[in-house]
This record gives C-alpha cells, sequence and structure tokens, in this order.
C-alpha cells in the first residue's frame, strides 16, 4: 500500500515527476533517432564510396565510436564540445556572452553520434546484400541512378536493415539513461531524486527498470509489424 | 597531454586492471550460465520456457545503469534481511554488486547468442552423428556445442566489447575502474584532455581484444579453409536471432 | 562579403542551431545550485527546488530587485558550468578554498564552515588519526573539500567518492561505509533523521583551512567583480534587515555565521 502511494501522481507521490523523465528520456531517444539514422546513412554512402581518404575517415568514425564506452562519449561531447562552442563563437564574436551546451543537446548529440555509428555499419551491410542483377535490370530499363535508388536499393536497404535497425533504437532508448549522470532529468535521474527524498531506492528503480522494460517491449512489437510490412511481397522460404 | 598522462598513468594503470576484472569475470561466468539456460530456452516445455524468456527479455529491455543501480542501492533496502540470511557482506562492496549485475546482464544476452548457434547447427550433421549411434552427451560434445560455439563467435567477442564498455557505468557506484579515476581526475583538473586519454586507453583495450579474437577464430574455422572471416564489432543484439 | 565573414555567419547559425544561445538581459541572475544536499538545497515532494540556500538566494535577488532563476547543476561540474556561463553565481554551500579560488571568485561567506566525522554507531570508532582509520571504509560526496581532505590525509584508508550526498548518507546507515567525512551543519541535520539514527559524531571538529576554507560562500566568475560586489551588499543587507535570521531559524537551530 505504501509503495502505491509513494508511486501516486499528485502533491504526496513521485508518479507524476517519474513521467515527467519518461517524457524527457522518450524526447531524448525520438530527437537523436532521426539525426542518428540520417548521419549514419550518410556514412553508409561514404563506406560504399570509391573515394579513399574519405573511406578511410568514415571508418576511423564508426570504429572509434563503437570502440569507445558510451558513457565516455557522452563526458567528451558534454565538457568537450561546450568548450569548442564556446572558442567558436568567441572567434566569431567576442562579444557574444556565454553560451552553453544545455544537458539535453549534448545528449543528442552524443547519442546521435553513436547511433549513426552502428547503424552506418548495419546499412552498409544491408546495401552490400541487395541483388545486383535487379541494379543491372533497372539500369537496362533505362532507370536514372537516383530512380534506381528510390525504387530498387531503398525499398530493400530498408527491409533488410530493419531488424538490425530495431536493435539500435532499442539500445538508443536504453543508452538514453547514461544521461541522467550528466544533469537531465530524465526517468533515470528523477528516479534518483525520488530515492533522495524517500529512501526507498529498491521500489523506484524497479519501478523505472519496469518503465523501461515497458517502453522496449512496446516498441519491439511495433517493430515486429513494421518488419513484417516492410517483408510484404517477399517470398518466404516455405513458398505457397 | 603526455604529462597528464604521467602524472595519472598509476591511477589509469590501476583502473585498468579493475575494468578488464569488471568484464572478464562477468562475461566469463555468464558462458557458465548461458549455455544449459540456452539449451533449456529451446525445449517446448512452456513452464521451462517462460521463465528464461522473461529474464532475457527484462535484462536486455532495461539499462544497465538501471540494472546496476538496482541490485546497488536496492539491495541496501533490504539490509536487515540480507544481514538475516548472511548475504549482505557480498553486497556491502561496490564491486560485488557491479559483478552481479553486470553477469546477469550478460547471461541474458549470451543467452540469445548462444540460442542462435544451437538454432544454427546444420541439421545433417546432428542426423549423420545420430546415424552413427551418438548418445545425446557425445552428440552435443562432438557436434552440437562445438559447432553452436563456432558460429556464435563472433556474436560473443561483441559482447566482451560490449561488456568493456557498458561497464563503464561502474564508476557511478564508486568504483574505479578506467572511467572512475578518469572522472575523479577531471574533477580535480577540470582537464578535457584526461577524457581523450581514457578514449585512447578503452580503444587500445578493444583493439587489442578484437584482433586477438579474429586470431582464435581464425584457428577455429581453419579446417573450413574459408577465405574470409572477420570479427566485426556489432551492435549488441543485431547478431543475436530474436 | 570575404568569404570568411560568409563562413563565420554560416557558422554562427549552425552553431545557434545547436546551442541553447544565452544572452540574457541585465535585470535576470542565474543562480546555479545541486539540489542534492538538504536541508540547504533539494527538491521536495513536488520536484521543486527548496531549502536554505535556495532561500537566501531568493531573498538576495528580491534585496537586488533582480529576477533569479534557478538551475540544477551536478556538483562534479558544477565549477566548469559556472566558467562556462550556464548560470553566473554557484548558491550551493560551497566552501571558499585557496584552491577553487584559482577558479572562481567568492562573495563574503555566508555561512561558517567545518567538517566532521560520522561513524556508524556499530563501528565503534573513537578514534579519527590516520594510523587509527588505516583499513576502514570512509565516504565523502566527490569533488568536495573532505573528499580532497581524505585523498590527502587518509592514503591507508579505502576512499569512495558519491556523486551526491544523499548517496554518501545512504551507504553509511546501510554499513557499506564505516564512516563518512562531511559538512558540520548538514552532518548534524542528518544525525536527526530517522536514516541519521545509526550514526554518531566521531572526533573533533576539522576546521583547518587547507581543506574546510574560509567559510561558506557565493562563486562567481573571476571578471564579474560588478555581481560580486552586490551580492555582498544585498548579504549584508539581509543579514543586516533579519531577513537572514529568519531563514536561519526556518531550518536550523544554530546560527549559521556564528556556528552557536
Amino acid at each position: 500500500m505504501e509503495t502505491l502511494q509513494l508511486l501516486q501522481l499528485g502533491e504526496h507521490g513521485w508518479g507524476d515527476q517519474l513521467l515527467s523523465g519518461l517524457w524527457v528520456t522518450l524526447r531524448l531517444a525520438l530527437t537523436s533517432l532521426p539525426i542518428g539514422l540520417a548521419l549514419g546513412f550518410l556514412v553508409a554512402t561514404v563506406l560504399m564510396s570509391r573515394n579513399r581518404a574519405l573511406k578511410s575517415l568514415a571508418i576511423a568514425y564508426t570504429t572509434t565510436l563503437r570502440g569507445l564506452p558510451e558513457l565516455l562519449t557522452l563526458f567528451i561531447i558534454y565538457h568537450g564540445a561546450g568548450l569548442l562552442l564556446r572558442q567558436v563563437l568567441n572567434w566569431i564574436n567576442p562579444d557574444i556572452g556565454y553560451v552553453e551546451l544545455s544537458p539535453f543537446v549534448a545528449g543528442v548529440v552524443a547519442l546521435s553520434l553513436v547511433f549513426a555509428a552502428y547503424s552506418a555499419e548495419v546499412i552498409r551491410g544491408a546495401w552490400q546484400a541487395l541483388d545486383k542483377g535487379q541494379i543491372e535490370a533497372a539500369q537496362a530499363y533505362g532507370f536514372s541512378p537516383w530512380l534506381v535508388f528510390r525504387r530498387i536499393e531503398l525499398p530493400q536497404i530498408w527491409r533488410i536493415a530493419l531488424p538490425g535497425l530495431g536493435n539500435l533504437w532499442i539500445n538508443l532508448i536504453k543508452d538514453t539513461a547514461l544521461v541522467s549522470v550528466i544533469a537531465l532529468n530524465d526517468l533515470m535521474r528523477m528516479a534518483g531524486i525520488a530515492v533522495g527524498a524517500t529512501k526507498q531506492p529498491f521500489t523506484f528503480y524497479l519501478t523505472v527498470c519496469l518503465m523501461y522494460w515497458l517502453v522496449c517491449l512496446s516498441f519491439e512489437v511495433l517493430l515486429g509489424r513494421a518488419e513484417k510490412r516492410a517483408s510484404r511481397g517477399l517470398k518466404t522460404l516455405g513458398g505457397h | 597531454m603526455i604529462s597528464l598522462a604521467l602524472e595519472y598513468s598509476d591511477k589509469l594503470l590501476m583502473g585498468m586492471w579493475v575494468t578488464l576484472q569488471l568484464t572478464l569475470i562477468p562475461v566469463l561466468l555468464a558462458a557458465c550460465f548461458a549455455l544449459p539456460l540456452a539449451v533449456l530456452r529451446r525445449k517446448p516445455n512452456l513452464w521451462v520456457q517462460a521463465p528464461i524468456r522473461l529474464f532475457v527479455s527484462f535484462f536486455r529491455g532495461t539499462p544497465l545503469l538501471a540494472q546496476l543501480f538496482l541490485v546497488y542501492y536496492g539491495s541496501g533496502q533490504f539490509r536487515e534481511e540480507l544481514s538475516a540470511l548472511g548475504l549482505w557482506w557480498f553486497f556491502r562492496e561496490p564491486i560485488y554488486c557491479a559483478l552481479l549485475a553486470f553477469t546477469l546482464n550478460s547471461t541474458a544476452y549470451q543467452i540469445e547468442i548462444m540460442r542462435g548457434g544451437l538454432q544454427s547447427v546444420n541439421v545433417g550433421e546432428i542426423e549423420a552423428g545420430l546415424a552413427c549411434g551418438m548418445t545425446p552427451l557425445t552428440l552435443h560434445r562432438r557436434i552440437i556445442l562445438p559447432n553452436a560455439y563456432r558460429i556464435a563467435f563472433p556474436a560473443l567477442g561483441n559482447e566482451v566489447i560490449l561488456m568493456l564498455k557498458g561497464g563503464a557505468v561502474a564508476s557511478v557506484i564508486t568504483i574505479l575502474d578506467i572511467m572512475g579515476h578518469t572522472r575523479r581526475a577531471f574533477s580535480q583538473t577540470f582537464d578535457i584532455n584526461i577524457y581523450f586519454i581514457a578514449a585512447i586507453l578503452y580503444l587500445l583495450i578493444t583493439t587489442l581484444f578484437v584482433l586477438f579474437w579474429r586470431t582464435l577464430e581464425g584457428r577455429l574455422n581453419h579446417h573450413l579453409n574459408r577465405p574470409e572471416q572477420r570479427t566485426v564489432i556489432a551492435a549488441r543484439g543485431v547478431t543475436a536471432v530474436n | 562579403m570575404t568569404m570568411l565573414s560568409h563562413l563565420k555567419k554560416l557558422t554562427a547559425i549552425a552553431v545557434t542551431l545547436l546551442a541553447s544561445s544565452t544572452i540574457w538581459a541585465q535585470s535576470t541572475i542565474r543562480l546555479g545550485t545541486e539540489g542534492a544536499y538538504p536541508p540547504f538545497n533539494y527538491y521536495d515532494s513536488n520536484g521543486q527546488l527548496a531549502g536554505f540556500d535556495i532561500d537566501i538566494g531568493n531573498a538576495l535577488c528580491e534585496q537586488m530587485g533582480v529576477n533569479c532563476v534557478w538551475v540544477a547543476q551536478d556538483w562534479d561540474g558544477i565549477i566548469p558550468a559556472l566558467m562556462a556561463g550556464r548560470y553566473d553565481v554557484i548558491l550551493a554551500s560551497m566552501f571558499i578554498t585557496d584552491r577553487r579560488m584559482e577558479q572562481v571568485s567568492f562573495t563574503d561567506p555566508y555561512q561558517a564552515s567545518a567538517m566532521t566525522f560520522v561513524g556508524h554507531k556499530s563501528a565503534n570508532i573513537t578514534d579519527v588519526s590516520p594510523a587509527a582509520l588505516a583499513g576502514k571504509t570512509i565516504g565523502a560526496q566527490g569533488s568536495t573539500t573532505q573528499g580532497d581532505f581524505l585523498e590527502a590525509q587518509y592514503p591507508d584508508s579505502t576512499i569512495r567518492l558519491y556523486p551526491t550526498q544523499d548517496a554518501v548518507n545512504l551507504d553509511l546507515a546501510n554499513g557499506r561505509l564505516d564512516l563518512q567525512a562531511g559538512d558540520i551543519i548538514p552532518m548534524v541535520e542528518w544525525l536527526q533523521t530517522q536514516e541519521g539514527s545509526c550514526c554518531e559524531r566521531v572526533g573533533e571538529l576539522i576546521t583547518d583551512p587547507e581543506y574546510v576554507g574560509y567559510g561558506v560562500g557565493m562563486a562567481v566568475r573571476k571578471n564579474d567583480d560588478a555581481l560580486r560586489e552586490r551580492l555582498n551588499a544585498a548579504l549584508a543587507a539581509i543579514i543586516e534587515n533579519g531577513v537572514y535570521d529568519e531563514i536561519n531559524n526556518r531550518y536550523f537551530d544554530v546560527n549559521l555565521l556564528t556556528l552557536e
């Protein structure tokens, strides 16, 4: 009973604080996803290109970002990028005053960079798995390169890469918890604040675990549907 | 940056040792638990399957940081009960809490990896073994497990790297791994370079490990004589089959 | 138009999109605090900042006739964020020490400072000399004077540094720590709570200015002398007109300026 009181909404419970934290968590993840995905596509394109210099740059990027702890990346962005930003701004206009990289922006930048590094590998893998015959067939029909990309390549890259990207999306949601360490009032930090006031760590950390779990499970269900949809029109192994 | 690295070299080396412990011990313990659980996970009996699926889903569906806080701070809420059970000495130490949380987490991931490996063993080979009159134990020892481990090998390597990286959250519960020493040094110097030094250390460890794992994999697959075998640091779960 | 100025403009646009540019009006002052250090600054059950520091800050702003905005920041990064301009003043019960003065300027003290050891009753510790505490596990909040003090003076003890004071208290109460070093006032306050009943003060007050500093002050950026002077004047005024005492008595039995 006591536990339920702690978690209820309103004056006496921490329910609304936890929900507001969840909202920050979701916003953080949903903002990072499109940025990370777009960047991932870009990096994958470079990985597939013939330009050696650009290619090794892209390889260095994906290797580094995937080899570093996400927590460390976050600290480097939060402390380092803030510093860089101020230096750049002071170079533009010395009287500009103070500028900060908010924890939210730092979180979005760090999470997008990590997501991009992983997703670039997934997208490249999917790209390489494409049936070359189809592309040749399309070219034979006089498709422009852009049309080939849009009509033949993209839908199939999407289909092949979707399970991998789905896993990355789940990881992204979980990685948002790290941002609590740099003072963003996300779900994890709200739980920490509640623990400070109530001295009930197990209750609150279990609750946030269950909340994260629920979010991840919901997205897994959605992803399952999306995968089915992306694979429509594809013959299954058994065949009909 | 070099003078900073030298100044903190002792501490960073100690941190490196803790980081290695926090990576290898959970991964090895989890490897012991994961195999039998993965075998059980494939049994059709729902009563056997369901708890394992629930365990795997929970630990893969929640952040490692939250799991760590649940074990570390959460156990404090039950100190009296744990003391009565004679278990408090274990939960008292941050490092044991971290090892426990990481082991549970890694077990969940490795169950999925091994399940995928077991699933992918060539049916023909199993049939051949049966035809030779192998007992189930011999069949596992000679055919299923070697093949399952060979198939799962790259994914297991990824799991080690993910544990190495994910383990950095241990610094949040006062453990002085590489990350812990780095954060402490930063709070004393406010010098951003200390983070870059830590980044180089982590990259060094991951690179060395990837090279080591690739060599091992080459040995393992020597008889297959495939032209190209590569370990790719893939995203957690990418290689696992859902 | 040169290339360079175009580049500058473009970068400026990009950077403005990235960062929340904060060029604020003169009449608004941003106060940075931690929010995890009861009863000085903490979140109440409505998720609002409250506590002695908060009340003092609001009284100072009223005295100066300016709007104030509170910004919460983790202790670890509380000085870097001030220097970065996330806020203009740190009002978070921070000790004035020589080392911190290398980076920021402090106002006159608004509390006196001293540290104490607090031990678990079951540990039965009476002697707090480094030799007596060898092998013991001592906790403190990280990036604090007590953390520096422990690391410098107690090399043979296991020192654990936590992100928040709450976390230190929790682990001392749990028996994960044998004792902790903390600021006297919050320690005395905490010992009166149910959680703190596990523990007791041990040893003499620690007043070594190398670690304890010269009282508790508000920190501003080094070049911000004007703001420092305004804060000093406002502080003197609220001490003079009794507002300080009124806030003091809301939270504490002792006077924080005299520790009496």
